[in-house]
């Protein structure tokens, strides 16, 4: 067994040197396939770096009377956040409210903003993971035993806005897994068809192995050993590709999404993208070769 | 040792290529099998090999229903036989040593048989000295020889040769049947498939004529009749 397992495995690394044409060609449509998914995973992370950042805006506000004293509101805002559907709750006292109103709108006279309806009181900024989540911490405020302490909440008037950037969000979210999931099929498409390609090149020497007595995995073997040998270099030349070119184009996406560091995240999950690189090359290698060589073993 | 038992191969309606076919051969035989372009000869030996299904009927190898072995057994049904073809089919990227020492590899035998069995077939064949050569580089008296060698290296019981000598000149023609007879003097079963007219008559042996697909002579000294 061992020889057969050493003989394939020759040959595999033989015929692969010697089909340079074939090989240079699979490997670089592979380096495509490759590149595609590598892509698609570092597009979900800025996918979810703009969701997040859209769903960062969304808030709720609170605002406390006047009377309210800071150390009920530091207690409220203890409550609050133990409810599950709260990511987190910021405190604005009235002088912080005071000072972003100024810096917010300079030109304004303080009894204009009021006149406005610009509140400067103090607030509990509430954030939550979803629009429907919003719902239930507004009914819990409604319901709350210290609603007697607030003066407004502005949840209805912002729930059209907070429902449609939800809204936006989850499309967005959706419509990249879908595309991602397309693409993906798309490219393991192109490469499966390069593969078959290589394969039907040998068909008069499979004839030929068949004939003579060859098993189908000692005619199959050394075509998995190509795709195997294939997609590791072009899983290689995927890596040596994308570290220069996203080192490159990190600081010009941190124009266009602030606080995003594409190749500090590119670094610190290397190791996963090597990983899921090295995979798809062999994945797409072995999985094109196995269902390619079928129809020439007549199984 | 094989026996056609009413073999039909109909491949559409219009298309017959054996009708009702019987016949048995004993081990150590040489059987010629004749006739013209589409009389069936070829379908009779992929019927063999198992490359073909028939219609109808049933073939034995050594008392066993080819056609009811598994997929995944038939390559040591394959082992038993040699093959010949017309065209040679050699691996082109192998040398000689290497598309002969091939037959072997793919029943497991050891570097060291490989390295003893090809060269004695080699010796066998005349073609000791080409054996670094590659298919392109030998004509094509020594292609078929090293298609010969591949056939025979793994002492197979029988083998089959489909128009082996179509390509030849006569000189290579008269050296690859005397080589097949000698192999056939050897114990190995000889199935050879010709329209050669010239071969026939002058082995003396089996002959079997097939015209449309229907054996119309079976005889032990047969000759070439048109």
């Amino acid at each position: 067994m061992f020889t057969s397992l050493e003989r394939i495995i020759r040959s595999g690394w033989i015929t692969f040197k010697k089909q340079a044409g074939f090989t240079v060609a699979t490997i670089f449509i592979m380096v495509i396939t490759i590149s595609l998914i590598t892509s698609l995973f570092l597009f979900q992370k800025i996918t979810k770096f703009s969701i997040s950042l859209l769903q960062d805006k969304v808030d709720v506000s609170v605002y406390f009377k006047d009377t309210s004293l800071e150390q009920d509101i530091l207690e409220i805002k203890e409550q609050i956040a133990k409810i599950p559907e709260v990511k987190s709750v910021e405190y604005v006292s009235n002088e912080e409210a005071k000072k972003r109103l100024l810096e917010k709108y300079p030109e304004l006279t303080e009894s204009l903003r009021e006149t406005q309806g610009m509140l400067n009181l103090a607030s509990l900024n509430i954030k939550a993971g979803q629009a429907d989540q919003y719902a239930a911490v507004a009914n819990f405020l409604e319901n709350a035993p210290f609603k007697n302490l607030i003066q407004k909440t502005d949840y209805y008037q912002r729930k059209s806005v907070i429902e449609k950037i939800f809204s936006i969000t989850f499309a967005i979210n959706r419509t990249g897994i879908v595309l991602s999931l397309i693409l993906a099929i798309i490219a393991f498409l192109v490469a499966f068809n390069q593969v078959r390609l290589a394969i039907s090149n040998s068909k008069e020497e499979i004839f030929i192995q068949r004939l003579v007595g060859a098993s189908n995995w000692f005619i199959r073997g050394p075509f998995l050993i190509q795709g195997v040998i294939s997609g590791f270099f072009a899983a290689l030349i995927t890596l040596l590709i994308f570290i220069p070119l996203v080192y490159s184009l990190s600081p010009k996406m941190e124009v266009f999404f602030p606080g995003l560091n594409l190749f500090s995240y590119f670094i610190n999950n290397f190791f996963l993208i090597i990983l899921i690189q090295i995979l798809t090359g062999i994945g797409v290698g072995v999985i094109s070769s196995i269902i390619a060589i079928r129809k020439y073993l007549k199984v | 040792m094989i026996k056609f038992q009413k073999i039909s191969k109909i491949y559409s309606p219009n298309i017959v290529a054996l009708d009702d076919v019987s016949f048995e051969i004993q081990p150590k035989e040489f059987v010629s099998l004749v006739g013209k372009s589409g009389a069936g000869k070829t379908t009779l030996l992929e019927l063999l090999l198992a490359e073909e299904e028939p219609t109808q009927g049933r073939i034995f190898f050594d008392n066993q229903d080819i056609h009811k072995i598994k997929k995944s057994k038939l390559p040591f049904l394959r082992r038993k036989i040699g093959a010949v073809f017309q065209d040679y089919k050699l691996l082109r990227s192998k040398t000689a040593y290497e598309n002969v020492a091939y037959a072997l590899e793919v029943i497991g035998a050891t570097d060291e048989e490989i390295s003893r069995d090809v060269s004695e077939v080699l010796e066998i064949v005349g073609l000791s000295e080409r054996f670094r050569n590659f298919p392109v580089e030998l004509s094509g008296g020594e292609k078929q020889r090293i298609a010969i060698a591949r056939a025979l290296v793994h002492r197979p019981e029988v083998i089959l040769a489909d128009e082996p000598t179509g390509n030849l000149d006569p000189y290579n023609t008269a050296d690859i049947i005397r080589l097949l007879l000698s192999i056939n003097e050897l114990g190995t079963t000889i199935i050879l498939a010709t329209h050669n007219k010239e071969v026939i008559n002058k082995l003396g042996k089996r002959v079997i004529t097939l015209e449309d697909g229907k054996i119309i002579r079976d005889e032990e000294k047969g000759r070439f009749i048109l």
